[in-house]
């Protein structure tokens, strides 16, 4: 045995020393891996403090170790910390391994002498492990200095410009024909009531005009090639139908246009719009689209009133324009494409859809905004009559079991801000019925208290069902809240004649395949997962991917705009740098072994790997992978390997945890 | 071994079929270079020998043994043992011996099942329960059969094993060339390969050799090949839905069954660089199920009927199984 290997464990205060005997743990692994080249095993209270690692350095240049064993926490953690200390000492860092006994021994485990046997083992099969560990060197990739954001709502927007401010160019791809988002919608924003088309369209009319920043409305990514440093995204620039070239966006052709669309996406269902339109008047950019669906000439190929009337010369209207395929090229991307509204129609007992005057929170923010259907007038479905009372539902679609578990986090400060406008604008008397109400930001506790001093009802209980069978004649012609007040522990009938539906948010629904298409994994409930949920929040697992917004989990605009901005700084740290190091735990192809049978092609959620006609071999793409080993499970021919991870490694670590390298007279 | 006196040469079977003997047999006036260069010095199957000829022989007299079969019983240990002795090449030769092959199988079950199986069934009328015994006392004295060992052993976990010749059994080519290349060894004119080395093979897989297109796999549905009418003589079997081992499993037999419309059932082992041939042909399966509910994953898995006969056909007693079947220690 040619190997010099230090094992060092780590005490992490209690954490660890506290199940296990972390001395007598270092003072095995010295005695009894000793055959297997193991010149030293200390333990130490921090490993991870400048100290600690001191200790591997010096032991490093003073005993010439050549491989490293740090057991403690996860190598999530400080596995770089530990590689960087070895690096320092003039040793590879990838001598170096971690073993968790503190998330896989400490804390999972109660007994003691159990608890000190398994990280006996599991250090053996470290020791097993990191002998065969090699040498490696990081690889290095030129970073493009430009940026896909994907997705124009607050997060997105955010993100473009803090990035094309400082001076590097941006590519903002919206599926829409406007950005501005959610936000755009809303006609307040809490806890402040500042307007929120005067606090947004100023930001958007900034990106419309910013020479960093190329605007890509009424487009989708459809597919996303390379790496981190050198990503191409093939996007698809939808037919409008309209030369923005000459366009001015005067209006006339939906003036004119005959044909009225129930708009269901910016107007939430609750106002009309034409077949050709600008979904609202402060829309960035200022083009209309053509909505082909509902296009009389593209039914029965007459009308053409919208060319009839434009004013421009040349005419902006192009009944032959066809969709645009453009190819972006990009260092980094960052995707802000937000949420979809939970379906109220999902909870039948609310009766969503069925019931007139039950309005979801998107419709409730359209009515409320001055530019929308009713001009702000909170107003019933019949859209004259004002509510008397209204009942505000909490959680709808959120911490239920039967929809989504997770709290939607904003839906608290809307139902708030909704229990306002509907006392400021209507007088009428205002329930909220509530689980629990969550206020945690800046402010937010103070906008409860006002609401509450304003005269506002709190019942705390889940609505049961909503309905319209009365049973009194009070009930008559209203709709009946039945809920339990879990405080005064009574059912409750609340006749109202207006309810809305604080409903949740939801990933988009196409989450899944999007990220598919940008290589990123959602988590259980949909959300985009992040590198890490607290230390890392908008990096993704793969290199060069940022999410900010809504798509990494539910929250409300400020901490969007937080995310945006973070995403543009971890992106602008990257530009700067001008080439990135790449961890080098890779899969590779042994070719002369792989019989280009194609398992593996499909797999990769990287798409690193090809597959070479010629040659009739696959092939990985080393900066693309990212080390996963899903390729390398399932290569039918063993032909593929992992880095850090080859069969003989982890043979070798199975051997060690199963004490096999004792001699015989160990233990 | 005096200067001008021919090689020595031996084959021997253990459980096993036959059918490597008549492959070698197969290779036609080949074996006429066998009887030429070498003295063929104990092959039941072809020649009168006794086993005490053998055990009188020098160790490590024999040249070459071509060793086919399992160890099921205890005089096919015996045999493998002696043969060791006296052998200098020994030659894990087919898949019985180097893997388990079809008597490995019975390794699923124990074996008193076994023996009752083979002798009380539908077509075997036993009436009165009589199973055979190891020990009989005759007239003439007392008889031996060889006992039944608990499993059955590929010829590495019971005999140190200087070359594994593969296949079930191998094809007649190949085992000519290895014929030839021994010859050109004790003629001074070649070396042999490492010892340990898999010989007679390709070094990648069936695939390797199989001349069907393939595209990226997604497959919704496994079939048995009798419930495809026809098979697309030109598409991948496995894209066609038809679990097909060829992927995992070592080239050199000229991917001959893909090439005759049926699909690859792995007789020539695991590929090099496959540790555990079932795991991964089982992962290989599994990556490519085109499926997004557990429910479907389920339906089309129950495709394949006999998951363990599909991919440990040939392997299983070979198969990293194995090191929990310490039960032939008993």
């Amino acid at each position: 045995m040619s190997e010099k290997i230090g094992v060092y464990v780590c005490h992490c205060g209690t954490n660890i020393a506290g199940t296990v005997d972390v001395k007598g743990v270092a003072e095995w692994a010295a005695e009894h891996l000793k055959h297997r080249g193991v010149v030293i095993g200390r333990d130490y209270k921090f490993m991870c403090s400048s100290l600690g690692q001191e200790l591997v350095e010096n032991d490093i240049k003073e005993l010439g170790l050549t491989r490293v064993i740090v057991a403690a926490c996860s190598p999530h953690l400080h596995e770089k910390t530990f590689r960087t200390a070895c690096e320092r000492a003039g040793l590879n860092p990838y001598l170096c391994e971690m073993v968790s006994i503190r998330e896989q021994v400490s804390w999972v485990h109660t007994d003691k002498v159990a608890a000190t046997e398994k990280s006996k083992a599991a250090i053996s099969g470290g020791v097993e492990r990191v002998i065969h560990n090699e040498p490696l060197e990081p690889i290095q990739v030129p970073i493009h200095a430009d940026t896909l954001v994907v997705g124009g709502g607050i997060a997105g927007i955010q993100a473009a410009l803090e990035i094309a401010d400082a001076g590097y160019h941006v590519c903002l791809v919206e599926r829409e024909p406007s950005i501005g988002g959610h936000m755009a919608q809303f006609d307040k924003t809490f806890p402040t009531l500042d307007c929120a088309a005067c606090i947004l369209t100023p930001k958007m009319v900034e990106v419309g005009a910013h020479p960093n920043i190329t605007l890509l409305t009424w487009s989708e990514v459809e597919k996303v090639d390379g790496f981190v440093g050198n990503f191409k995204a093939t996007i698809r620039k939808k037919a409008s139908y309209v030369n923005t070239d000459s366009c001015t966006g005067c209006g006339i052709c939906w003036e004119k246009c005959p044909k009225k669309v129930v708009d269901d996406v910016f107007e939430a269902g609750m106002g009309i719009r034409k077949a050709i339109y600008r979904p609202f008047a402060q829309a960035v950019p200022k083009y209309p689209v053509m909505d082909v669906e509902n296009c009389t000439y593209f039914k029965n190929s007459k009308c053409k009133a919208c060319q009839l009337f434009c004013p421009t010369e040349p005419n902006s209207i192009n009944f032959e324009q066809k969709d645009e395929i453009l190819e972006v090229q990009a260092g980094n991307i960052i995707l802000a494409t937000g949420y979809d509204l939970f379906d109220a129609t999902r909870i039948p007992q609310y009766g969503y859809g069925k019931l007139p005057n039950v309005f979801t929170s998107l419709e409730f923010e359209r009515m409320c905004n001055a530019a929308g259907p009713t001009e702000g007038k909170i107003v019933l479905r019949d859209m004259k009559t004002a509510p008397k009372s209204v009942v505000v539902v909490h959680c709808v679609g959120s911490r239920d079991e039967n929809y989504n578990k997770y709290c939607s986090s904003i839906c608290c400060m809307q139902s708030l801000k909704f229990a306002h406008l509907v006392m400021e604008r209507t007088g009428a008397e205002v329930y909220n019925c509530y689980i629990d109400i969550r206020t945690p930001s800046k402010d937010y506790e103070e906008f409860y208290k006002r609401v509450l001093e304003e005269g506002g009802h709190f019942i705390r209980g889940k609505v049961a069902e909503i309905t319209d069978a009365a049973r009194i004649p009070e009930e008559e012609g209203k709709l009946i809240v039945q809920v339990e007040d879990t405080l005064i522990g009574k059912q409750r009938r609340i006749p109202v004649d207006m309810v809305i539906l604080s409903a949740g948010l939801e990933p988009r629904h196409d989450a899944k395949e999007v990220g598919k298409l940008f290589g990123i994994a959602c988590g259980a409930s949909g959300w985009y997962t992040e590198r890490h949920p607290k230390l890392d929040p908008v990096a993704t697992m793969t290199d060069g991917v940022y999410i900010a917004g809504c798509v990494q989990g539910p929250k409300d605009i400020p901490a969007s705009v937080v995310q945006g901005a973070a995403a543009a700084a971890r992106v602008l740290g990257k530009i700067q740098q001008g080439v990135i190091s790449l961890e080098p735990i890779r899969a590779s192809i042994n070719k002369d072994q792989c019989s280009g049978c194609r398992i593996c092609n499909g797999l990769c959620p990287f798409n690193a790997i090809a597959y070479i006609e010629d040659d009739n071999v696959s092939d990985i793409n080393p900066a693309l992978c990212q080390g996963c080993g899903t390729c390398v499970a399932a290569c039918p021919a063993g032909a593929i390997s992992g880095t850090g991870f080859s069969n003989e490694q982890i043979i070798a670590q199975i051997d060690g945890l199963l004490l096999r390298n004792l001699e015989p007279a160990g233990v | 071994m005096t200067a001008n006196a021919k090689p020595k040469f031996a084959m021997y079977w253990a459980a096993s079929c036959g059918g490597c003997e008549i492959a070698v047999l197969n290779t036609h006036e080949k074996i006429l270079d066998v009887d030429a260069n070498f003295d063929v010095v104990f092959w039941p199957v072809a020649m009168d020998a006794k086993y005490k000829d053998v055990e009188a022989m020098e160790n490590g007299s024999i040249l070459l043994t071509l060793f086919n079969g399992g160890i099921r019983n205890d005089e096919n240990e015996h045999i493998a043992k002696l043969l060791r002795q006296k052998s200098k090449i020994l030659v894990s030769f087919g898949s019985c011996a180097c893997e388990g092959c079809i008597p490995g199988l019975a390794n699923l079950s124990p074996v008193g099942d076994i023996v009752h199986t083979a002798f009380n069934t539908i077509t075997t009328d036993n009436p009165n329960e009589i199973y055979p015994q190891t020990t009989f006392d005759a007239p003439e004295g007392e008889l031996h059969i060889p006992k039944l060992f608990p499993v059955l052993r590929p010829l590495d976990q019971v005999v140190d094993v200087d070359y594994y010749m593969p296949g079930c059994p191998p094809e007649s080519h190949q085992i000519a060339a290895v014929i030839d290349l021994v010859i050109k060894v004790v003629k001074g004119e070649a070396e042999l390969p490492p010892k340990g080395a898999t010989i007679g093979v390709g070094d990648s897989t069936v695939c390797d050799e199989c001349p069907l297109a393939r595209n990226v796999k997604m497959i919704k549905e496994f079939k048995r090949i009798q419930d495809i009418a026809p098979v697309d003589p030109t598409l991948c079997i496995l894209e066609q839905g038809i679990p097909c081992n060829g992927p995992a499993t070592r080239s050199g037999c000229n991917a001959r069954c893909p090439q005759a419309g049926a699909q690859c059932i792995g007789c020539y082992g695991p590929a090099e660089g496959v540790m555990d041939y079932g795991a991964r042909l089982i992962t290989a399966f599994a990556s490519v199920i085109d499926a997004t509910t557990p429910e479907e994953i389920d339906h089309i898995l129950d495709g394949i009927p006999d998951p363990t006969g599909q991919v440990y056909r040939f392997n299983l007693a070979g198969s990293l199984l194995k090191a929990n079947r310490e039960a032939w220690k008993v």
